[in-house]
């Protein structure tokens, strides 16, 4: 599993790639653990691209849930966007589309949340 | 080894209603519009054959209790929550030449939907039956004395004819019972439960109810992978979505199809079943928690397939 950042304005793109299992989703949550601290009212946008995320076991989506419940406490902004089909459809059967917002897209995501990092994003 | 499911349902026993049994007409009667369904047969065929699982069949509402039967002369039976009352029942229709039996109880916890059925459970009221109730727990003869009390009850535990005695068992260690070999295991929840496993001629078969997983906890996960190794049907408690039993639900004791699934895998197990359904889930709602599982199963299958089951009440499996 790898994280790797990208700053678009007010929106943090962090794309995850690889399995978030057992084996690797402490790793997840400590890597997303700096970015969720700006993730507040007035504060960054967070998006995770999911594009490169082939896998999802139930101990990844806590580290999710646990993520967007600090960021909800924080009044911030975070989204999923780019699931492949298998990791949207483990989102659906375990219910976490109603958890965090999940979005078709990194466009979509940032239309809905940013979209002056949109028109950034456009622009680049 | 045939594994019969007389309660399935979490929590609390419920009903299908008048409005649900209304709905379900309905729509079997739609299904069959246009088609000659003249004869009683031909529409046994059509019920059994053509509607959907959800129309035919309702999962039921007792609570939990699962009998073993590897066809000796003895009853082995999983808690004793209201689905106790019909399994009774059907042990003394069955029983033409007035037989006394022994029975074998095995207790997940003393919560009352695992043991509000044995006030109902007829054996208990013949003499010269044996019920043997074993469990893990220090209160589990106070736990069936008390439902049995004042106010509660109107017939008081000693008066009940039948020779009914309190085994204590300790997690881990492995016990030969009716035939069986049994072990327990500590599970998280409220007041704690035990799994059983539970193993006869080569087959093994897995009894895990009310019991929550801490994903973060990979020994813990090991540890129930252990317990559930290449068994050939694993008995779990999927009552919540995965998303409300580490949010909402978090500490509530009971776990998800999902982490079923992974554990099963981890296992190597060949059957899981999805048991203790929530009261609040209708027939279609549980129909599609089983389809999604099935799918969940099939997307992240990485070695031989583990085929997924939805107890119902009245559901037989044979291992």
């Amino acid at each position: 599993m790898h994280l790797t950042e990208r700053r678009i304005g007010n929106t943090l793109m962090l794309a995850a790639s690889g399995r978030i299992d057992h084996a690797s989703a402490e790793g997840f949550k400590t890597a997303l653990q700096p970015h969720l601290a700006q993730c507040k009212a007035g504060g960054d946008v967070v998006v995770l691209d999911f594009s490169g995320v082939e896998y999802i076991s139930s101990v990844g989506l806590r580290a999710l849930m646990i993520a967007a419940k600090q960021v909800r406490s924080q009044g911030g902004a975070i989204a999923v966007a780019a699931l492949q089909p298998v990791v949207r459809e483990i989102f659906e059967i375990s219910k976490f589309t109603l958890v965090i917002p999940c979005f078709a897209g990194v466009r979509e995501a940032l239309a809905e949340l940013s979209p002056s990092a949109l028109a950034a994003y456009g622009a680049a | 080894m045939l594994i019969r499911f007389w309660g399935t349902r979490g929590s609390l026993p419920v009903s299908l209603g008048t409005a649900a049994l209304q709905e379900k007409l309905v729509k079997a009667l739609l299904a069959a519009s246009g088609r000659n369904l003249d004869t009683e047969d031909k529409a046994r065929a059509f019920v059994t054959g053509m509607l959907d699982f959800a129309v035919s069949h309702t999962f039921g509402g007792n609570s939990s209790c699962v009998q073993i039967d590897i066809g000796g002369g003895d009853y082995v039976i999983c808690d004793m929550g209201s689905g106790a009352r019909e399994l009774g029942n059907s042990i003394l229709a069955a029983n033409t030449q007035q037989k006394t039996n022994t029975f074998h109880v095995f207790l997940s916890h003393l919560h009352w939907d695992h043991i509000m059925g044995f006030p109902f459970f007829v054996p208990a009221y013949r003499p010269g039956n044996r019920i043997r109730i074993y469990g893990c727990h220090s209160a589990l003869e106070q736990a069936f004395r008390m439902q049995h009390s004042s106010p509660s009850f109107p017939i008081e535990f000693d008066r009940l004819p039948a020779k009914i005695e309190f085994v204590q068992l300790t997690p881990g260690q492995r016990y030969d019972i009716a035939g069986l070999a049994v072990t327990a295991k500590l599970q998280a929840h409220s007041g704690d439960s035990f799994g059983y496993r539970f193993e006869h001629g080569g087959k093994s078969v897995v009894y895990s109810t009310d019991s929550e997983h801490k994903l973060e906890d990979l020994g813990e996960a090991e540890s129930f992978a252990s317990f559930f190794r290449g068994a050939d049907l694993v008995i779990f408690d999927a009552m919540y979505s995965l998303a409300d039993a580490i949010s909402v639900k978090e500490d509530w004791g009971h776990s998800s199809n999902i982490v079923g699934v992974e554990l099963c895998q981890m296992a190597g197990a060949k059957r899981l079943c999805l048991f203790h359904h929530e009261p609040i889930s209708d027939d279609e709602h549980l129909v599609g928690i089983w389809r999604e599982t099935r799918r969940l199963e099939e997307i992240t299958r990485s070695d031989a397939p583990l085929e997924i089951l939805a107890a119902y009440d009245g559901l037989e499996i044979v291992i």
